[in-house]
């Protein structure tokens, strides 16, 4: 019998509040369920939430009763906030956090480089935003709550998992004890500790890295502006780094690398920890300031992912899939990415707009990404935490060097986590206009966002399935109508958006008036372009899969044929 | 790969300047030393691709 905490957990910030577990004594005999998502974490939530959008309705199973303990991720990205304004949370998230864009790294007292993250007045979005995870949790959860499509069993623990014909056979434990499910997928939400990836017996590619980090919360009032603090080799860590971050509520993280052959179990001593951070807080000038704990970890750096993340019925997602080091904040901004992907390409499935192979495309894609970001990561982490003695005598002599030495100093760079191109992806069009285009986002690109007025943005009128921006004042071609109406008679979600025209035009759901041009600017069209159809088709993540400087009917049909292969 | 090689006189004066520095930093630092001056002469250099050669040169017979 499965028997979940029912204390709050202890926070001197967020209050806990202790759900009831879902208990199948309670409810009616359960049909095979079309998705169960187990993970109530950000990925299986955001994964559960982008399902609900497409009309399908997915179980979530959360082993415990209560939001995850501590602030564990703290820095989300501005893609990272466009995909949560999909999923209806981006407001909350923008009410409570730290918005920040300059980062700073310290060696021998001196600040040795500066990063400043670049904020385009067309983004809504600010590079980074820090908001500890319980909030996060809440406002996807209450999001959830709110959405009949969506089944979120607390108290309810997978405890295997069997592959059968076509779907997959779940024993779930609970308090009043096991039952049975079955479901047609199965989303391996479940972390980095994954107990699926260990049943199924999946071994995940890349490295690891030797060395421990402490990453501890605490509750002090530092009048540091919300800015991002990495110092080197400081005398109280000799050789080790030390991070620092603002979060909201009067905390701050304190994240530092423990010395070669010291266990997690002695690092997080009480009087271990206590010194340390005392230490760190007179470094930075506050010594004696007063502190009290709030939450405390120890990590290893890890580059890590499946080769495959479906396997069978079961598809894996955010940190089961792949372990990402938080250098570059790339934990749970990369899961948001594989949730939002998982969402739109598992509901096409499941609604029969394209067959299961249709799944490979998205393994191939967020594995693709999982890569790219193992390589960049790899990067910082070897600057961050030395692998080996040559990479720290590289590193020690840049730290050296950049005292006095311009040159060496964006290497200090640490690659914040940005979003995967899918410029190679099956999905974009093979006969557009792409290699045409001599700006705006390319194949495979995330959008580019554009303001349109106060408190309005290109992106919040897109999203929730594929969209096509026609770039253009007056009605569209019948012949054009004609495909985007056979389209959504084959169940196809695709939303027509006229960019340009000054009133309601034929063939277009919504139209926005782009007086100034902007949004066509932003997008790489000229006037005359836009007067001849120039136009974009996204994906219902919002990728670019094809764009066109004259679009007609056919073209239209190629690229939504290559888009959604049935 | 050098446009204009040392002269012999030349080579003489980097053989004994750079003895003296090793000298100079010691035991412990001597290889830090060495490690901040390849990549000043890296830069320097100005090709990633020379320097992968260098590297290459240096490896052999060690």
């Amino acid at each position: 019998m499965h028997s979940p905490s029912t204390e709050p957990r202890p926070s001197l910030y967020y209050p806990y509040e202790v759900f009831q577990p879902w208990l199948a004594s309670a409810h009616p005999a359960q049909d095979r369920k079309k998705v169960v998502v187990v993970g109530a974490g950000p990925a299986g939530m955001v994964t559960a939430l982008e399902l609900a959008r497409h009309g399908v309705p997915s179980v979530v199973l959360a082993a415990e009763l209560q939001l995850s303990q501590g602030s564990r991720a703290i820095c989300f990205t501005r893609r990272s906030m466009e995909i949560l304004q999909q999923v209806g949370v981006a407001e909350r998230m923008t009410e409570g956090g730290l918005p920040w864009r300059f980062g700073n790294s310290y060696y021998r007292g001196q600040r040795v480089y500066r990063l400043e993250a670049p904020h385009d007045p067309d983004d809504r979005f600010f590079p980074i935003i820090n908001v500890q995870q319980q909030y996060l949790e809440e406002y996807l959860h209450d999001a959830c709550k709110q959405q009949p499509l969506i089944d979120l069993r607390w108290g309810n623990k997978l405890t295997q998992v069997t592959q059968e014909e076509g779907h997959a056979r779940l024993e779930v434990d609970t308090p009043e004890g096991p039952y049975t499910l079955e479901s047609d997928w199965v989303v391996a939400a479940d972390g980095g500790r994954s107990g699926i990836r260990a049943a199924l017996n999946l071994q995940m590619e890349g490295a690891s890295y030797e060395g421990f980090f402490v990453i501890a919360d605490i509750r002090i009032d530092l009048p540091f502006p919300t800015e991002r603090l990495a110092f080197f080799d400081p005398e109280w860590n000799p050789g080790n780094t030390i991070l620092m971050h603002r979060e909201p509520h009067g905390i701050w993280r304190v994240d530092y690398q423990l010395p070669p052959g010291e266990t997690p179990e002695e690092a997080l001593r009480p009087e271990s920890l206590k010194a340390r951070i005392d230490a760190q807080l007179a470094m930075i000038g506050h010594a004696g300031l007063a502190w009290e704990m709030d939450w405390s970890s120890v990590y290893s750096a890890r580059t890590l992912t499946l080769p495959d993340f479906v396997h069978g019925s079961v598809i894996f997602t955010g940190d089961a899939a792949h372990l990402l080091p938080i250098f570059g904040v790339r934990g749970a901004n990369t899961a948001f990415q594989d949730a939002q992907s998982l969402g739109w390409h598992l509901a096409m499935v499941a609604k029969g707009l394209s067959g299961p192979e249709f799944l490979a495309n998205h393994s191939r894609e967020r594995v693709g990404a999982a890569r790219e970001i193992i390589t960049e990561a790899g990067k910082s982490t070897r600057f961050m935490a030395p692998p080996s003695r040559g990479f720290r005598l590289l590193r020690d002599a840049v730290l050296s060097l950049s005292l006095t030495q311009e040159f060496v100093r964006p290497l200090y760079h640490w690659r914040t986590s940005r979003p995967h191109e899918y410029s190679h992806s099956a999905l974009n069009c093979r006969d557009d206009d792409n290699a045409l285009f001599t700006s705006g986002p390319a194949h495979g690109a995330p959008p580019q966002n554009v303001r349109l007025a106060e408190d309005d943005f290109l992106l919040d009128h897109l999203g929730g399935g594929f969209d096509l921006l026609v770039f253009t004042s007056g009605d569209l071609p019948e012949a054009l109508q004609a495909v985007v109406t056979a389209a959504r008679q084959q169940g196809l979600p695709l939303r027509v958006t006229a960019v340009g025209a000054t009133r309601p035009v034929a063939g277009a759901d919504q139209h926005l008036p782009d007086a100034d041009g902007r949004v066509r600017a932003r997008y790489g069209l000229s006037a005359e372009d836009a007067a001849q159809s120039g136009a974009y088709l996204l994906r219902p993540d919002q990728h670019i899969c094809a764009r066109w400087l004259r679009l007609d009917a056919p073209r239209l049909q190629a690229a939504l044929a290559t888009a959604l292969p049935h | 790969m050098h446009t204009t090689p040392l002269s012999i006189g030349g080579l003489e004066t980097v053989y004994d300047t750079l003895a003296s520095a090793i000298d100079q930093a010691g035991p412990d630092k001597s290889e830090l030393l060495l490690v901040k001056l390849a990549l000043l002469q890296a830069q320097a250099l100005g090709n990633e691709a020379q320097f992968q050669q260098l590297v290459e040169a240096a490896l052999q017979d060690l």
